[in-house]
């Protein structure tokens, strides 16, 4: 029998699962076609980093939940209503710097909220955070090198990266937001309060943007609803691509 | 029935999938081998999340200890970090031509949101010069990253510490 605890930390799982997964399938977007061969593997490399992380946080999520659902079933049988990611996670990659700015933008979210997390009641997340942790760390430096690359290399790399973080800025202030599930799971020590890691994720990303010669953007738009299933347009779209060969071929293995 | 410490010896000469000349032993992610009853249990542990090995791996042990009914458990917890590695196994790494990893200190690693130093000197394992720059820090495997010997101009592989 699942505890309303056990159905709460299970949600948090789902959650921290299922934006690692949207990630690391839009990263995987990339694949042969990235403007040189060391960034198709470095991106992959990414993606993987994701990926690996949504298998055992969806496992976990699967366990408590109780339903008898594996990480198969959580990452390939569920609509988009269902899905808990934040909005930044899925938009679309846009061109290569758009995407190196989303990926420092998450892995400056990522790096605190890990680091936080290994210290978590849960041993399952804690596990997983103390491995992510480290691998996040490589994902802050490389979107950091390139942001400051392309910010401050040619008038067209400058505005190419500064239209992709005008466009993708608004999208961040979700990752800070709060709500009833994680008020419960901050009193129990399972997660980590989200509004305590936007200082931190601020000070990391500012610094970067200030190198990279990018102005912080000035919005009142504040896109919200992904933690509780109301996606983007485009996110059908991921989803028949990332599901269609399990539905398609349901229950077959090689 | 098998013991524990012949199913370890058996283990102990399975290789990773993808660095052919050093065992999982020597990598340390071997982590534990249990004989329960008819069953061997055996834990492994992944280097990095995402290692794509684990699946190939598993099949490794089962078929080197077959027909012994065999479970395999992966754990996450105590993260495995490079320490885990024998210093014979980072032998075998350097005479394949993989750096291996780089000593670290001991103790807990302070996790920083600011700029982390690139000034890691690498010896080239095929020359041994430390002229030696680094292309990427992501290489064909989670585990590696991608450098060059400027003098004697041969690529490498160095396995990242962790």
């Amino acid at each position: 029998m699942q505890t309303s605890a056990d159905l709460d930390t299970s949600a948090s799982a789902l959650r921290l699962g299922d934006d690692a997964l949207i990630l690391g399938q839009r990263l995987a977007e990339w694949s042969a076609r990235s403007p040189q061969i060391e960034e198709d593997i470095a991106l992959m490399n990414l993606a993987l980093d994701q990926v690996g992380a949504a298998r055992a946080l969806l496992t976990r999520a699967g366990e408590l939940e109780g339903q008898g659902r594996d990480e198969d079933d959580l990452a390939y049988l569920r609509e988009e209503p269902d899905w808990s990611n934040a909005l930044l996670m899925e938009v679309e990659n846009g061109d290569f710097g758009r995407t190196m700015v989303r990926v420092l933008l998450v892995a400056a979210y990522q790096l605190p909220l890990y680091d936080a997390l290994r210290h978590t009641s849960d041993e399952v997340l804690a596990g997983v955070a103390g491995k992510a942790v480290k691998e996040v760390t490589y994902h802050l430096d490389h979107a950091r090198s390139w942001v400051v690359r392309l910010g401050d290399g040619t008038q067209e790399s400058h505005r190419r990266v500064q239209q992709g973080l005008d466009e993708l800025w608004p999208y961040a202030a979700e990752l800070f937001e709060t709500d009833a599930l994680t008020a419960r799971l901050v009193e129990r020590g399972i997660a980590v309060d989200p509004s305590s890691l936007e200082s931190p994720w601020r000070a990391a990303v500012e610094d970067v943007l200030r190198e990279a010669t990018l102005t912080v953007p000035e919005t009142t738009w504040r896109p919200t609803g992904g933690r509780t299933g109301a996606h983007t347009t485009g996110f059908g779209y991921l989803l028949a691509e990332l599901q269609h060969l399990h539905r398609a071929h349901p229950g077959a293995s090689w | 029935m098998i013991t524990a410490e012949q199913a370890r010896e058996v283990l102990a000469r399975v290789t990773d999938p993808e660095i052919p000349v050093i065992t999982i032993e020597d990598l340390g992610i071997l982590r534990d081998v249990q004989v329960e009853g008819e069953r061997v249990v055996v834990t492994i542990t992944p280097t990095y999340s995402g290692c794509p090995a684990m699946a190939e791996i598993t099949a490794d042990v089962r078929r080197a200890l077959a027909p012994t009914e065999v479970e395999v458990r992966t754990t996450l917890s105590p993260a495995w970090t490079t320490d885990w590695m024998s210093e014979a196994g980072k032998d075998k790494l350097r005479a394949y031509g993989i750096a291996p990893p780089t000593h670290r200190v001991a103790g807990p690693v302070p996790v920083t949101l600011g700029r982390r130093g690139t000034d890691l000197v690498l010896a080239c394992p095929l020359c041994g010069s430390t002229d030696t720059e680094q292309l990427s820090a992501f290489g064909s495997t989670s585990c590696k990253s991608l450098w060059r010997c400027r003098a004697c101009r041969e690529p490498f592989d160095h396995f990242k510490a962790h």
